[in-house]
């Protein structure tokens, strides 16, 4: 038995992306050059490059294809600042708590060599973040403020974010947002075009930045894409031969953006049905762990505030880790969610972040499911964890001095 | 799993066994190092991912488990009062006690796991009762027993030594070697791992500060100052700059460190011979001696590469409890309180005690 709901760490790759990845591969041609095959895997890339900027609200030029989500965050985040930092000093970045570690220690970073000071924006006990708050810092800092970010759906807890409203007043303040989909991407509605429009959006102020990645939507790892409003301005962090709008320097991977288009459209296509399906899996998962283990509590909201594919769950008095080892031993593949440096999991910062303390934040899992999930495999899970919680609760917290 | 070639080699032994093995590195160190530098450090990236590496090549599951917040409260903290107070702690020994055949053996067992199997060169034998005994390692040049000699028979019930009886190293890197691991030829850790630079005196002036002191010697006389007793351990002679040279011209050897007045005691290698070491924190490996308040004659270790010196050992009254009590046929040289002795009958572990006190050879005076 193998059951995988870590499909928000990387789902199985599209039958699709595979074989378009597979045929791109066998033909040769550099798409800047200018003879025959240059101009055929131009062709090829640029329809890839629609198919892209479709799924997102986005015309093509609009698309930068990256190496993953990592890599948008930081081109995003750096590039803005340094882009709103040029000739005048616009030191603060919005950063609201419980953001992915792509984009902490990209502003960390920042901080440290830019001298960009970070002004944190909260989160309420449901993981939103508090739009208000975010409202007053703008207005506080005025023109210091270089950017704002803000994750879509956060990662760990899935809540989805107000990310009209976080616009709107970002867009109202003459500031660029930033918005990292990675996680939202594939079950959330993300259109660019609509989004400004709603937020009325105008140059580089309003949402003029989206980062997502091909694999969490069954496309391959090693390629994303920052989605960049033809009005935002970012300085590259690469350069060489002045590729994609000179935003991103270096020869484009024909092969893995033809696989991203592939699994991007059949994403997109089956977005409303898969929706509706893994909503009620997700249910199902979160009613029958609540059921089984009563005192086990859910993170987040539910309904429509959550990702349809996202179940994150505190277990009591016993520690993630030893929870995800149990399942894995039963073979059923889970994660806690959070970062983890040298594989040691840290205590969810992003609980901490909704008011949780340390032992609640490390007592953690997090189920993702995709494509691939059936009713089955969800059964499956439910099967294996009051056994795994009884273990783990009888091992507890044992890293914690007694 | 460690990343090194000891456990690795374990590790297949194991699955060889027909065991059913998981591999668990411990994580020790919140921060952990970014990479292995010469044979230093057993906590870092790249020892992480060398176990890793070799549970893959042995085909066994992997995991890391994380107990830096215990190590740092039951280790690292101990290792810093302890020098704080004069001492010269083990802290291999206090990891092996409270760390990896304690919360890790619990955490294992309560998690559904029999034992915990680690690449340490000692034996396990059971008596004609079922007893468990601690032995040395069939080879004496690795045997190990001396850092294990803290176990209890409890925690003994669920150890397993696969290269008990490995005859040499060569060996075990040859095997190693043979199926495949790539830590077959990673040198050996010798250092404290949490000292990754090797600079034990550096790192404690850094954790406990430094305080200017007198060096004196037996008789009291001033004869050079220190940056901080805590930083001397008993038996050193390097390092002293001892400004008055001693009247013999000979070279003196710290004698004793005393934190509370801040002093470091010096005087000739003589008197550093210890004709009696006692400790109220023993502990025996196994079944206790029948009459263990009757004199029993044993084998005193009190380092990890010492060679054993025959003695008599009992446990006596103190005026709070009981200790071991250990006389040695012939003195000891450089014991430290603070250390551990281990004691043997023939090659079976006996038991242990932290060493609280020691009585010298040569009484004040009669030296320099």
């Amino acid at each position: 038995m193998s059951i995988y709901l870590d499909h928000a760490a990387t789902t199985p790759m599209r039958e699709s992306a595979l074989q378009a990845l597979v045929a791109a591969h066998a033909r040769v041609g550099n798409p800047a050059s200018i003879h025959g095959p240059g101009q055929a895997a131009r062709a090829v890339l640029e329809e890839a490059r629609e198919r892209v900027a479709a799924t997102v609200g986005a015309d093509p030029i609009e698309v930068i294809f990256t190496s993953g989500g990592t890599e948008s965050i930081n081109l995003a985040l750096k590039g803005l600042y340094w882009q709103r930092n040029a000739g005048v000093r616009r030191p603060v970045l919005l950063v609201p708590d419980g953001e992915h570690h792509a984009t902490i220690d990209t502003v960390e970073w920042l901080v440290s060599h830019e001298g960009a000071i970070t002004v944190p924006i909260p989160l309420d006990e449901h993981g939103s973040i508090s739009v208000s708050a975010l409202n007053d810092a703008l207005a506080e800092h005025g023109d210091a403020v270089a950017a704002v970010t803000a994750i879509w759906a956060n990662n760990e807890v899935g809540t989805i974010q107000p990310v009209e409203e976080i616009s709107r007043v970002c867009a109202a303040a003459g500031v660029p947002l930033h918005l990292d989909a990675v996680a939202a991407y594939g079950h959330a509605d993300i259109d660019l075009r609509a989004l400004r429009t709603a937020s009325n959006a105008r140059g580089n102020a309003g949402p003029v930045a989206i980062s997502i990645s091909a694999h969490k939507i069954g496309g391959p790892i090693g390629i994303g894409a920052l989605v960049l409003s033809r009005q935002g301005a970012v300085e590259p962090l690469l350069h060489g031969g002045g590729q994609q709008r000179q935003v991103r320097s270096g020869t484009q991977d024909v092969p893995a953006a033809v696989a991203f288009a592939a699994a991007a459209g059949e994403s997109e296509r089956e977005r409303a049905s898969e929706h509706a399906r893994l909503e009620r899996l997700r249910d199902h998962l979160i009613d029958g762990v609540l059921t089984a283990i009563p005192n086990a509590r859910l993170s987040g909201l539910t309904g429509e505030g959550r990702l349809d594919n996202n179940v994150h769950i505190a277990f009591p008095g016993a520690q993630g880790d030893s929870l995800l080892f149990l399942l894995d031993m039963a073979g059923v593949a889970v994660s806690t969610g959070s970062a983890c440096q040298a594989g040691i999991p840290e205590p969810s910062h992003v609980l901490l972040a909704m008011g949780r303390d340390e032992a609640a934040a490390r007592s953690v899992l997090r189920f993702t499911l995709g494509h691939t999930t059936t009713a089955a495999d969800v059964d499956a899970c439910l099967g294996a964890l009051p056994a795994a919680y009884a273990s783990a609760a009888r091992a507890g917290l044992s890293n914690r001095a007694v | 799993m460690s990343g090194g070639v000891d456990s690795a080699v374990a590790a297949a032994r194991a699955v060889e066994a027909g065991h059913e093995v998981v591999g668990v590195h411990l994580a020790l160190s919140r921060m952990p190092g970014t990479l292995r530098t010469g044979s230093r450090g057993c906590c870092t990236i790249e020892d992480s991912m060398d176990a890793q590496r070799a549970a893959n090549i042995i085909g066994i599951p992997y995991y890391v488990w994380d107990f830096s917040e215990r190590f740092k409260l039951d280790v690292v903290d101990d290792f810093i009062a302890e020098y704080s107070a004069g001492r010269t702690p083990n802290p291999c020994m206090r990891c092996n006690e409270k760390i990896k055949f304690a919360a890790l053996l619990e955490k294992a067992l309560d998690l559904g796991f029999d034992a915990v199997c680690t690449g340490h060169y000692a034996g396990i034998v059971k008596d004609d009762q079922g007893n468990i005994e601690l032995h040395r390692a069939s080879a004496w040049a690795k045997d190990q027993s001396y850092v294990l000699g803290v176990l209890t028979a409890e925690q003994l019930k669920h150890c397993y030594f696969p290269l008990a009886d490995t005859p040499t190293k060569a060996l075990v890197r040859a095997e190693a070697e043979e199926r495949g691991l790539s830590v077959a030829n990673k040198p050996d850790s010798h250092d404290i791992c949490f000292i990754p630079d090797g600079d034990t005196r550096g790192w404690l002036a850094d954790r406990v500060g430094t305080q200017t002191g007198e060096i004196v010697d037996r008789a009291g006389n001033v004869v050079g100052s220190h940056e901080g007793a805590h930083a001397y351990t008993v038996g050193q002679r390097r390092g002293l700059h001892l400004g008055t040279p001693a009247p013999d011209g000979r070279p003196r050897f710290v004698l004793e460190v005393r934190p509370k007045t801040n002093e470091v005691i010096v005087g000739p290698k003589e008197a550093l011979a210890t004709a009696e070491i006692a400790g109220s924190r023993y502990t025996w490996a196994g079944l206790a001696p029948e009459n263990p308040t009757e004199s029993f004659d044993c084998e005193v270790q009190i380092r990890a590469h010492a060679d054993p010196v025959p003695a008599v050992a009992r446990i006596a009254e103190t005026e709070d409890g009981t200790e071991l009590h250990i006389i040695p046929e012939t003195p000891l040289d450089g014991v430290a309180p603070g250390q551990t002795a281990v004691v043997y009958v023939g090659t079976r572990v006996l038991g242990q005690c932290t060493i609280d006190r020691t009585v010298s050879a040569v009484p004040a005076g009669a030296l320099g």
